[in-house]
């Protein structure tokens, strides 16, 4: 089989579309790569989903431990303790016990007027429990960094807006909210690429891999145990994640200096690549 | 304990006191220790790495810069998860295949055969005969090699960033008072970079607590693995049945995690409090 036919057989193997089987023996470097680099969709996946709707929570979560209001405060530095000071290991393994135990029928919500039912049976699978872990991870952590730079806030930017009459939701529209994400901006990228590194966690995570569909570390893995040679997937995997962490520095890079387009450039942030913490 | 003798015809408080007490309780208490050690034993090594690390990112010699360099930057860009999976079995592969050229060299056919790897049984690694806690040690090493990796790249990051941000003036005093690079680099540059590299290091203190669940993916019996293996569904074969008790194996894990954390937190507080004394900066920054 050329490389070409191992690419439209497999490109999609992870998704669950292509060739059923997969490949047993006589396994080519080029098998190794596609399968694997299939298996990287699903870790894209985890890590957008989780970033994009981690977002909100963690800004929310950043206002509330910055609060005056006890009633605000305490529940938001409750759970960023509770998310950021266990592993995301256990944090798994506790969301798939507690999500196999609701019942898999689905739960009825009456709201008065009419009878919702919210599908529960999927929570016991990856895309949806893994991902739900994940987001309530990345938000206990980006709200963490949130709040630090809530607190970094030049006074006189505030003290201006107030002058202005500003007010409210306007004062934090217009002013705290972009200054905050220009301010936290570098922490945040590390973030990301911590958060994209931690989808690798979900292979062990006890989430199932349903009809041989799994992340990239599944099938490196899968491959590593098949020719008991760990010197070839485990590189591969390597190289996929130093990509996509390039990728995401260019990204994140861009929107960093579209923050800092009004900053004179010698008092600009950079972005320096500092990661500080795995989960 | 007496009273334990016949589990099915106690209830209520002894019951729950005998079920506590069996065997496979007490390795789950001792795998606490197991997790206690790793830390212990990780430490020291991680800083030797950590600093050998550093040096070699600031040696005058290119071929150990560029090394120092690829060390501290590989480990960043590829997740920790995917060295703790390939470090032991490289190690292991690695081990056997020097063991098996010095051992038997008379034996001539390839030590990779297809999809196998074959080594001659003399050169095995921990050899087939020995004892089990032999295989149980052997796999801890290579659990904590791999950990040591892993951390010493981030410490030896830490400690980089630590000296270079040891105000220059300190170390351009120290020359013009006749000390040798040498002499600066040990006495004023290593003196004074702790401060700096407290923050650093006690983040990486915190992600090694946080770590240490992976010692299950790497095979030691450790919590985790007593927790899936006494938390799960007890048939009334078993001396003491119950229905899946998971759930709450894992969450006193959490909270076992969540206190070391914040045990953690407050020791470091008190340790940067110490250190920043008589500093002129204000708190701890890295």
């Amino acid at each position: 089989m050329s490389c070409y036919d191992t690419f439209t057989s497999y490109s999609l193997r992870a998704i669950g579309y292509g060739e059923r089987l997969l490949p047993k023996s006589d396994i080519t470097l080029c098998e190794q790569f596609v399968l694997i680099g299939s298996g990287m969709i699903w870790n894209v996946y985890f890590a957008v989903f989780a970033m994009v709707s981690g977002f909100g929570l963690a800004t929310l979560v950043a206002l509330g431990k910055a609060s005056d209001n006890r009633w605000a405060a305490i529940p938001a530095k409750a759970f960023i303790f509770l998310f950021r000071g266990s592993p995301l290991f256990i944090q798994f393994f506790l969301a798939y016990e507690i999500f196999i135990l609701i019942p898999k029928a689905g739960i009825d919500i009456n709201l008065g007027f009419a009878v919702i039912t919210a599908e529960t049976r999927w929570l016991t699978k990856a895309w949806l429990g893994a991902v739900i872990v994940l987001f309530l991870n990345t938000s206990a952590y980006s709200g963490e960094i949130f709040y630090g730079a809530l607190r970094a806030i030049p006074k006189g930017d505030v003290e201006a807006a107030n002058a202005f009459g500003m007010s409210g939701f306007k004062k934090f529209r217009r002013i705290i909210w972009p200054t905050m994400l220009r301010l936290a901006w570098p922490s945040y990228t590390n973030e990301a690429i911590f958060m994209f590194h931690a989808t690798a966690l979900v292979f062990f995570s006890g989430f199932p891999a349903w009809q041989q569909s799994g992340d990239a570390l599944y099938y490196a893995s899968y491959f590593a145990d098949k020719t008991f040679n760990p010197f070839v997937s485990y590189p591969i995997i390597a190289i996929y994640f130093v990509l996509f962490t390039l990728l995401i520095i260019t990204l994140f890079g861009w929107i960093n200096r579209r923050l800092n387009r009004h900053i004179t450039p010698e008092k600009r942030i950079k972005l320096r690549f500092k990661p500080q913490f795995i989960r | 304990m007496e009273m334990c003798s016949d589990p099915s015809s106690i209830e209520g408080i002894n019951w729950w006191m005998c079920y506590m007490s069996t065997g496979k309780h007490q390795a789950f208490y001792a795998s606490f220790g197991t997790v206690l050690a790793l830390l212990v034993l990780t430490v020291p090594v991680v800083m030797v790495l950590g600093f050998s690390g550093a040096m070699a990112r600031k040696s005058a010699i290119a071929p150990l810069r560029w090394f120092g360099l690829a060390y501290t930057n590989l480990v960043r860009g590829v997740p920790d998860i995917i060295f703790f999976l390939f470090v032991p079995i490289a190690m292991d592969q690695g081990i056997e295949y020097l063991r098996h050229k010095i051992k038997c060299p008379e034996v001539l056919e390839p030590i990779r055969q297809g999809n196998d790897f074959v080594v001659c049984t003399i050169a095995k690694m921990p050899l087939g005969s020995s004892a089990q806690w032999v295989h149980e040690v052997y796999g801890f090493m290579l659990a904590l090699f791999a950990f040591s990796i892993v951390f010493g790249a981030f410490a030896a990051n830490t400690l980089y960033g630590a000296m270079n941000a040891v105000p220059h003036n300190q170390l351009e005093t120290g020359a013009a008072f006749g000390m040798s690079p040498r002499q600066v680099f040990w006495r004023i540059q290593v003196k004074q970079m702790w401060i700096y590299a407290l923050p650093g290091l006690s983040n990486l203190w915190m992600i090694l607590i946080k770590a240490t669940p992976l010692l299950f993916l790497l095979g030691v019996e450790d919590i985790v693995y007593w927790a899936r293996e006494l938390g799960g569904a007890k048939t009334n074969r078993f001396a003491y049945p119950h229905p899946d008790w998971r759930l709450y194996y894992f969450a006193f894990l959490l909270v076992f995690y969540l206190f070391m954390t914040w045990m953690s937190e407050k020791v470091f507080t008190r340790i940067s409090k110490r250190l920043s004394h008589g500093q002129a900066m204000a708190g701890a920054q890295s």
